[in-house]
């Protein structure tokens, strides 16, 4: 099963490189108000059912993927 | 009293102070000892660890993320557990609070350029192992060199560890280098036995090189390293 991980900084936390994105997206003329930046991350798992692939990929968030001080994630799964 | 404590000096791929670590240690008085990340145990007879700066695994997915799941590590944690002396000095730092032995996170340089410069330090409490030398009243003069050491807690931890007085070492006043929360550049945790910092006190042992401070923090580590090996022997 192929799972897709989208890392992303926190409601509230600063985000220094979303805002050099950003800058430099209104620098191109485009009218953007904010950009944050996050981290994609594609893990292929040999677990067959979704329950406990979802667990699985819940726990290796908590210990790896994302720093839950800072980062808030998603988990898409696909079929 | 005039023993050598033994302090180990973890060397994980993409370390690079490590050498520099060792020698201000050897000329504090210590034996220093660089371990490959990949043992399972520290030296016999450690009485202290100190996590060098550097680039531990390329600084891949967070700084000091991957470094934490070195088996030396686990020999550190459980070193740490029992009370023993473990500093770490900016990617030391940044390991430390990945694998939970110090509270907070560092994030990217609010510039997002990489600092490297002398900055001035304020020594918040000098009753810990790490700055028994320093005195309250003189600021320390130490460099930093890096690229993510923007330390950050939220409003409710901030407050936990201002009020256990945890938050040890600041940037002086508008000399901020990487907007910290709080000008925090140095944190220590509750049972006062682990300790990082994003400056490099290593740096800053020799005359020839500018400031001596380092020698303050790194002369106190030893201080206490020789106190805890005298005690157990």
């Amino acid at each position: 099963m192929r799972a897709t991980v989208l890392v992303r900084p926190k409601h509230g936390i600063l985000d220094p490189q979303g805002q050099a994105v950003s800058s430099s997206l209104r620098q191109l003329g485009f009218d953007v108000a904010d950009a944050r930046v996050g981290r994609v991350i594609d893990v292929e798992l040999t677990a067959g059912d979704e329950a406990s692939a979802r667990a699985e990929l819940e726990r290796m968030c908590e210990q790896l993927l994302a720093n839950p001080l800072i980062e808030s994630y998603e988990i898409e799964l696909h079929a | 009293m005039s023993e050598r404590p033994l302090i180990a000096v973890p060397v994980f791929p993409g370390s690079n102070d490590d050498r520099d670590a060792c020698r201000a240690l050897e000329l504090l008085g210590a034996t220093a000892v660089r371990v490959w990340h990949t043992e399972t145990e520290l030296p016999r007879g450690t009485a202290g660890v100190v996590l060098p700066g550097g680039f531990s695994y390329g600084d891949y997915l967070r700084c000091g993320a991957i470094a934490r799941f070195s088996p030396l590590m686990n020999a550190v944690a459980s070193f740490a557990g029992e009370g023993g002396l473990v500093l770490g000095i900016c990617n030391g730092f940044q390991i430390l609070t990945e694998a939970g032995l110090l509270p907070g996170v560092l994030r990217p340089n609010a510039s997002l350029s990489f600092v490297c410069r002398d900055v001035a330090l304020v020594v918040a409490r000098t009753d810990t192992p790490f700055t028994s030398r320093c005195s309250a009243e003189r600021s320390l003069t130490i460099p930093v060199k890096h690229g993510e050491g923007c330390w950050f807690a939220d409003d409710e931890l901030l407050a936990e560890l201002e009020g256990n007085g945890q938050l040890v070492l600041r940037y002086a006043s508008g000399t901020n280098p990487n907007g910290a929360v709080a000008d925090v550049a140095g944190v220590i945790n509750e049972d006062g036995n682990v300790f990082g910092l994003m400056p490099h006190p290593e740096h800053a042992v020799d005359a020839e090189l500018g400031s001596t401070d380092g020698g303050l923090i790194l002369g106190s580590l030893v201080d206490s390293a020789r106190l805890s090996a005298a005690a157990l022997v």
